[in-house]
């Protein structure tokens, strides 16, 4: 049955519809709301800080200024006792106690398009199915009727295949993406006046009247009225205001720095509070073929206020028990110093920083030896050293899945009719809290 | 004599009013499609007989034909991604000679924007969407290629499908100056060539069969080996990437008397076998070293490469009963065993029928030869099976993936996939012509029928989907999206004809258009549903303001002022966004808004656009 729209409809008129539909998902649950609930009972939630390029990790988290291949990187101490990190991120070295440093991860992929659909999803490109990212898995996974704006979002993104698919789960869970975090809510507002949209959603209302007359089922099916009437409901939701910054003081915004990046950040604070389930926030830039030690003084300087303000800021808020925050690119870089004084991709021993939603903290886990890997870096893949206590990405997800209550071996038949795990990790024993 | 003095400026006014008045008028061309239709009849009565019997077997009433506007509509989605102009409409309702449908499928056939759109919509099956490897991969110039190769207007210059098939296995040379080397270039992936990827593509593309299965282990559904998997894969096994492009090393140099075999035991090299290998013109360089592969019968020669710590293999050495074989390691074919980690050499072979593989030539001559031979169905099926898809959003086997058709031994499925047998047979009898196939497919009763179907029983409707007894109503995919939203902003085809300004604008807005709405990717025939984000798209999105705005080029502005009466205004909205006219009910909803002084300040013509924009029929 499609619902008549009237010409005043409005969102209390959306809830009575829905209610008479039976299409609960268009309401609030009647259990509280995500935004209101605090500490164990808050369904956890992930930020994923989307270091976009590959950075190196020997001017982020894995700096080796001993090794002839360190560059003029500094390390200096955090607040996790053994743990020395990049001197581009001062801020970043206070915060370290409430996260864990991976430094071994390793890949097979070195082409950001390939690398990055690996590093999402935890599986290889395949041709015959897309897999869907850590963040599309769960949304799907972990619903929450309260929450009416996307459960999966991307921010500061841009082009292609940086934003995570839903794959097999299907296109909604796509992450839903916003370019300019904090200043343009694109499409999400009607773009005429309430008496004009009125008008337009009666016209509809006319138009799709009348080719559903003896098409019923055919039209039912390919539920366009059911993902308009969401896509209004969206559009008239209080929660909206998640994606907007009037209400944030200056000083905090200016904090998390005025970039693209840092709004992102602060963004995902806000969506966290009202209950999405995973937010991506994309820094771009990492790419340093050429200048790498400039590039990554230029890339961290955004980084750093952004990831440390956000970690002070979800602990504020009483938000860092039920929220993973996730820092990682498609790979490293390379150990040899290119003659454009930069660093090309690798693969083989790169980091990551994860920390929150209760998962142990202060770890380090893995280490690598800039030496070796220069001198073996000309060999194919299969023949290199991999680094001290590797880890997959697979295991990596596991670890994050499992912490949010979703079983990573539960098999989904995938449209090809073949079953794939959600993931086909473990998750990692020194992580799990 | 006052007359004749008045005649020649009178003659000059009304002359001037006549072309103003034909300038002001909807664009009216009196240059009808005459083109032959292609004498596809015979096979069009075995498609609908087989239709029939289909239906008839299952008890189904086919839904009645669609009015022949509808028809229109779905082919030019269909073949150019947009939808009909009003001019166009205009001229095809003035068309009043029999059969105008077949003769305007036939035309459409002939604009190049068919060889453009069809060349993308197939380019996804034989590279797929991403840009991969800039470096070594053009995607553009492939698309670019398949075009051409599609766009000749004479059907002796046109390139049968099977030929370009074969070009693209068996292409060599540089992928910018020769399109189809893309086809071998796009499996490079982390700097080496995925064989396994180009057999699965092969397969899946010109064969209409999934073996990516095998590629770990048998096939579970059907009968591919993974034997036969590496057998097939084995004849990429030998292409490489030079400064000339893409070629294939040789394998074979010479063989070696089974006596050397102890020579290949030992850490270094001896002088004797330093001889041997020059008595066949092949020189050890002085740092060489040997790997023993598999012990006593496959080893590795080692001595490329710039120092002692880097040398990479060049020689290839198996024993076989009765001697050792040389080859250049490039030209073999080594895989690793996934459980044993053991490598072996795998030789090229076929899983069925290597009386079809090509004598001449190249492993990817040969291997391109047997893919389309002539007694091959696979290949037609495939072709015929993805045309369809294109042509009415989903595959002809509903309840399966393009390239995921049942073996033609497996008898079971014979009344499943007779009709493709059928269209595929046409093809082959008519040199592979794709345009030929399209006509077959677009004039039968499956593809001229309504969406209408009598029962609103879900399990009911979906049997008459699936024996194509009523037209799928589907998603349109992005770039139909974008394409007939552009159009219905304009009065005039956009097509090469257009401005540049316009194709300019056609170019931009699609790029940026698909990019928010999401490329459906090389799955795109596989059904899905829309999701919130398009929808807010499509309503609030820039396109949705631009395009509906009623200004003095666009087709909402337009239309608002050449129309005489709301009647008229009204259906020439329905007619340039939807092809179709209004209802009563419409009309009685609509004309009310027309009315009125402040018609264009209260917004109303773009109201109307926007809703017929955002309606499911779109």
């Amino acid at each position: 049955m499609t619902p008549r729209l009237p010409r005043d409809f409005t969102r209390r008129d959306a809830l009575k519809l829905a209610t008479g539909l039976g299409v609960s998902f268009l309401l609030p649950g009647l259990e509280l709301r995500a935004a209101e609930r605090r500490g164990d009972e808050r369904p956890r939630s992930l930020i994923t800080l989307w270091m976009a390029g590959g950075p190196s990790q020997l001017e982020t988290w894995d700096p080796h200024p001993e090794s002839k291949h360190g560059g003029p990187t500094r390390a200096i101490s955090t607040t996790i006792p053994d743990l020395q990190i990049a001197h581009h991120l001062p801020q970043m070295a206070e915060q370290m106690h409430n996260l864990s440093v991976i430094r071994s991860l390793v890949s097979k992929e070195g082409d950001h398009e390939r690398g990055t659909y690996f590093v999402q999803t935890g599986y290889r490109p395949e041709t015959t199915v897309v897999h869907p990212s850590l963040g599309s898995i769960l949304a799907q996974q972990r619903p929450d009727d309260s929450v009416e704006i996307p459960m999966h979002v991307s921010l500061a993104t841009g082009d292609g295949f940086v934003v995570p698919r839903g794959g097999y789960l299907g296109d909604e869970y796509d992450a839903f993406r916003i370019y300019d975090p904090g200043r343009n809510i694109r499409n999400m507002r009607q773009s005429v006046s309430a008496e004009r949209q009125d008008r337009r959603l009666a016209n509809l209302e006319v138009v799709s009247r009348s080719f559903r007359k003896g098409r019923e089922q055919q039209v039912d099916n390919t539920l366009h009225q059911h993902v308009i009437e969401r896509a209004l409901t969206m559009m008239t939701s209080e929660q909206l205001k998640a994606f907007e910054l009037d209400e944030e003081p200056q000083a905090i915004v200016e904090r998390y720095g005025d970039s693209r990046f840092g709004r992102g950040c602060l963004v995902a604070r806000r969506l966290v509070q009202q209950g999405v389930r995973s937010i991506q926030v994309v820094l771009r830039g990492f790419d340093t073929h050429a200048n790498n030690f400039e590039g990554h003084e230029i890339q961290c300087a955004q980084l750093d206020p952004a990831f440390a303000t956000l970690m002070q800021d979800l602990e504020e808020h009483g938000l860092l028990q039920s929220t993973i925050v996730l820092c990682i690119g498609e790979f490293g870089r390379t150990p040899r110093i290119n003659a454009l004084d930069g660093r090309d991709h690798w693969p083989q021993g790169f980091s990551c920083v994860v920390g929150g939603g209760g998962l142990r903290s202060g770890m380090v886990i893995g280490g690598t030896d800039p030496d070796r890997a220069a001198r073996e870096q000309d060999r194919p893949l299969k023949s290199r050293t991999a680094p001290d206590d590797p880890i997959q990405i697979p295991d990596l997800y596991a670890t994050i899945l499992s912490q949010m209550n979703v079983s990573p071996d539960e098999e989904i038949i995938t449209p090809i009719g073949r079953p794939i795990a959600l993931c086909e990790g473990t998750p990692i024993e020194q992580l799990m809290g | 004599m006052k007359m004749k003095r008045l005649l020649p400026p009178v003659l000059v006014v009304l002359g001037v009013a006549l072309l103003t008045a034909i300038a002001s008028s909807t664009a009216v061309h009196q240059d009808l499609p005459t083109t032959n239709t292609t004498d596809v009849i015979s096979t069009l009565v075995d498609v609908d007989t087989e239709l029939q019997r289909r239906w008839e077997e299952l008890t189904l009433t086919p839904a009645p034909p669609a009015d022949e506007l509808q028809v229109l509509r779905r082919l030019s989605l269909a073949l150019h991604g947009t939808i009909p102009s009003l001019e166009e409409i205009r001229r095809f309702e003035a068309d009043e000679r029999p059969d105008r449908l077949s003769r305007w499928t036939a035309s459409m056939l002939e604009d190049p924007r068919f060889a453009d759109y069809f060349a993308e919509r197939l380019a996804r099956s034989f590279v797929g969407v991403e840009e991969g490897q800039f470096i070594v991969f053009r995607r553009d110039r492939f698309t670019h290629w398949l075009s051409n190769q599609l766009k000749p207007t004479e059907p002796e210059e046109r390139r049968p499908y099977d030929a370009i098939v074969r070009d693209m296995i068996a292409g060599r040379g540089v992928w910018t100056g020769k399109g189809q080397v893309n086809f071998i270039t796009a499996s490079l992936a982390n700097d080496n060539f995925d064989e396994n990827k180009l057999t699965a593509r092969t397969v899946r593309a010109f064969l209409g069969q999934r073996i990516d299965c095998a590629q770990c282990h048998d096939h579970p559904f059907d009968t591919w080996t993974q034997d036969q998997f590496e057998g097939l894969a084995a004849h990429y096994g030998q292409v490489d990437l030079t400064l000339a492009g893409i070629q294939d090393h040789s394998g074979h140099l010479f063989n070696l008397p089974l006596d050397f075999a102890s020579e290949f035991e030992t850490a270094s090299v001896s002088d004797d076998l330093r001889r041997a290998f020059r008595s066949h013109e092949q020189r050890l360089r002085k740092h060489v070293s040997i790997e023993v592969v598999t012990d006593d019968a496959l080893w590795l020669v080692k001595d490329s490469g710039q120092s002692e710590d880097t040398l990479g293999p060049r020689f290839i050495v198996r024993r076989t009963p009765d001697t050792l074989v040389v080859s250049n390691s490039d030209g073999e074919y080594l895989v690793e065993d996934r459980e044993t980690l053991e490598q072996r050499i795998i030789d090229p072979a076929v899983p069925f029928h290597p009386e079809w593989l090509g004598t001449e030539g190249n492993r990817r001559d040969r291997l391109a030869v047997w893919v389309t031979h002539p007694d091959n169905r696979r290949f037609e099926r495939a072709i015929a099976n993805r045309v369809w898809a294109l042509l009415f959003g989903r595959p002809y086997l509903t309840d399966r993936p393009v390239d995921d058709i049942p073996s033609p031994e497996l008898t079971e499925y014979a009344d499943d996939t007779h009709l493709l047998d059928i269209l595929g047979r046409d093809f082959r009898e008519h040199d592979c012509d794709l345009r030929r196939l399209v006509q077959a497919i677009t004039a039968s009763r499956a593809f001229r029928m309504d969406s209408l179907v009598a029962s609103n029983d879900p399990y009911e409707v979906e049997m008459n989907e699936a024996a194509w007894a009523v037209f799928p109503l589907l998603r349109r995919r992005p770039e139909q999206v974008i394409g007939a939203i552009l159009q219905a902003n304009s009065i005039k085809t956009i097509d090469q004809n257009s401005h540049l300004f316009v194709r300019f604008r056609r170019f931009i807005s699609e790029r940026e258009f698909i990019d928010e709405y999401g490329d459906l990717g090389e799955n795109e025939l596989e059904s899905r549903t829309g999701t919130i984000s398009q929808a807010l798209l499509q309503m609030n999105g820039k396109f949705a303001k631009d395009m509906t705005a009623e200004e003095a080029f666009s087709a909402p502005g337009r239309i608002a002022s050449f129309s005489s009466t709301p009647e008229k205004l009204l259906e020439n909205c329905f007619l340039a966004c939807l092809t179709r006219r209004p209802t009563d009910e419409e009309k009685a909803h609509f004309l009310p808004q027309l009315q009125g002084e402040d018609r264009q300040q209260k917004g109303v013509v773009q109201d109307i656009y926007w809703a017929l924009f955002n309606s499911p029929e779109f």
